[in-house]
């Protein structure tokens, strides 16, 4: 019997020639993340567990992100055991002030998640570097804090589900709108402890960016991990960025699949996921007028270079709505370096956006642009739970860039092709 | 094990910003963060329980962020176990590694009442709801090495006592 790419890199892990769904494993990992929130309370574990060194400094990636800068003493204090922990092991992998970006772009960006990898981190958005062809899957801080003392940790193979990606994309439908939609299919347990593979010939239109954010949303519909096959895009991606060696791992073609779902992409429109789950997803076309106050464009879904173009495409020579706030959220120091030496931050200023450092911040309700009661804001964000960017009076509505921008423009939710003089190029 | 409480019902999906927002992790001292638990579900939550009650949840509890603040705060608010219809995968392995005592059964939520008590026999595998005549509900029993590690506070208390001998 064939195996998927999870079985593969799964097996290859764990030491093993072959592995099936259900099989428990122990496997050592590539890399080991944590982050300000979550890596405290590993750090608090491992020392619980007498651990005085950890198992392979380089393979320990620690981000400070969500609610950097500093939100407030808390915060700081948080920050502060683990840079304590850092200097005292000698991270390889330490980010804070202006190194650090939202760790799920910052990791491939820098080359650090690589292709064929077995990757863990406590944060559950992990699975992000699924799009590379690499295994990752988010976990509890007391995870992590065995990965960080024995470089290893026990797994459920899971099951994989297929799914098939047919046709072409219509106009402004990005990776956001193929994940929301599939979320929507299926429910935010439609996946639990199962594996996304993505696969079809519509994988060939997707950019690393499309992927990363397709894997990355996985999670809201339970999945332990989301996969793709990597390909010529994945090469060019890492070629030039990878810090050391990468492996290239296939599906099988008489691979086991727990199920199939086959989807035309050509008739998905944009796709808006109302609250308070980001499986209650809607076309563009069926949401109505829904007023808002404040629209965040950034997070490791989609706070990437290409997203900021896009937003950058549809607000020159416009402005925001009166009354509601646009807050732009470039994720790493180089998306910033970036956006800022194509001219997209005088665009952004001039249509009176806010550009925030890059930080996690509002996503998850941390800072950096909280709701009041009653208020609502479009996300190009992963979650649209209750008071998850602020009051539990608050909503939020998760879409893509292009959709979150002319949002910003018009004040309502609303497509890109409601404004006027724009034509994708 | 024996675990007997009150019981406080909540539906499908909770998910672990109900059990305990973000904007209260940034802090990870468990009596802080037991708190503010299911603050979001409901405000009252903490005034209204007390030590040993049971949480009784539809499909999907723990679902989202991987944060161990969730079954920290549940702990540290005196919430003896969790009992629902399924349970997301990331909080299924942090609960227990916290030394929270979960347990699945699809068919308690549809008998019971918010306010009910019920004993749930982790050794037996039964649920037993107080002043009802149905008989005992199954469910998958904890296994011997899974009640010490409970019982030793988590898996790190576990591993370190194990390595100690106890």
């Amino acid at each position: 019997m064939g195996m998927t790419i999870t079985e593969k890199i799964l097996a290859e892990h764990g030491g093993l020639k072959e592995v099936h769904p259900g099989m428990l494993i122990n496997a050592r990992v590539d890399i080991a993340l944590g982050h300000d929130v979550t890596a405290p309370i590993a750090i608090g574990e491992f020392k619980k567990a007498g651990g005085h060194k950890v198992f392979d400094r380089n393979k320990v990636v620690l981000v400070a992100d969500h609610f950097t800068p500093n939100k407030d003493i808390q915060s700081a204090q948080q920050v502060k055991i683990m840079r304590d922990f850092a200097k005292e092991h000698k991270i390889g992998h330490y980010y804070e002030g202006g190194d650090a970006g939202v760790c799920h772009v910052l990791l491939p960006e820098q080359g650090i998640a690589l292709p064929g990898d077995l990757i863990i981190g406590a944060d559950s958005h992990t699975c992000t570097y699924g799009a590379l062809g690499a295994f990752a899957t988010g976990v509890g801080s007391s995870d992590l804090a065995a990965a960080m003392l024995t470089g290893d940790l026990w797994f459920k193979v899971p099951e994989t589900m297929k799914i098939v990606l047919h046709g072409k994309l219509n106009k402004w439908v990005s990776g956001k709108d193929l994940i929301l939609y599939v979320i929507g299919q299926i429910g935010v347990d439609g996946a639990t402890y199962q594996a996304m593979e993505f696969s079809g010939e519509t994988l060939g239109e997707l950019t690393m960016a499309d992927r990363f954010t397709m894997a990355n949303m996985v999670i809201e519909a339970g999945a332990k991990n989301g996969i793709f096959v990597p390909d010529e895009t994945t090469r060019e991606y890492v070629q030039s960025r990878a810090e050391r060696e990468y492996t290239f791992h296939e599906s099988d073609p008489d691979a086991n699949y727990a199920s199939v779902l086959e989807v035309d992409v050509s008739k998905i429109e944009p796709q808006v996921a109302f609250p308070p789950l980001p499986s209650n997803v809607r076309g563009l076309s069926k949401v109505g007028s829904i007023k808002i106050d404040q629209v965040i464009i950034g997070s490791c879904t989609n706070g990437r270079i290409e997203d900021l173009r896009l937003a950058a495409q549809l607000l020159k020579g416009k402005q925001v709505a009166p009354y509601v706030r646009l807050i732009i959220i470039p994720t790493t120091p180089d998306v910033y370096r970036t956006a800022m030496s194509e001219g997209l931050f005088d665009i952004f200023l001039a249509a009176k956006a806010i550009i925030s450092p890059p930080t996690c911040g509002p996503c998850l309700g941390g800072h950096m642009g909280i709701l009041a009661d009653g208020e609502r804001a479009v996300a190009t964000t992963n979650r649209n739970f209750i008071g998850r960017m602020g009051h539990p009076g608050s909503e939020v509505y998760l879409a893509n860039p292009a959709v979150a921008a002319a949002s910003a423009i018009l004040g309502r939710i609303a497509g890109p092709d409601e404004l006027k003089g724009v034509h994708k190029i | 094990m024996k675990l007997k409480g009150k019981i406080w019902k909540f539906g499908d999906h909770v998910n672990t910003d109900l059990i305990i927002p973000a904007r209260y992790i940034n802090s990870s001292d468990p009596s802080f963060l037991a708190a503010h638990c299911m603050e979001d579900a409901d405000p009252d939550f903490m005034k209204k329980m007390r030590p040993g009650d049971i949480i009784v949840a539809g499909e999907n509890f723990g679902c989202g962020s991987s944060r161990e603040h969730a079954p920290i705060a549940l702990k540290a608010a005196g919430i003896s176990a969790v009992v629902a219809s399924g349970f997301a995968r990331i909080f299924y392995r942090s609960a227990f590694n916290m030394g929270l005592p979960i347990f699945e059964s699809r068919t308690i939520y549809g008998l019971v009442n918010e306010g009910d008590e019920i004993e749930v026999d982790g050794d037996k595998g039964t649920i037993t709801i107080s002043g009802k005549e149905a008989g005992p509900i199954k469910i998958e029993p904890i296994p011997p090495f899974m009640q010490e590690l409970v019982a030793a506070g988590g898996l790190m208390a576990y591993l370190v006592k194990k390595r100690a001998g106890g």
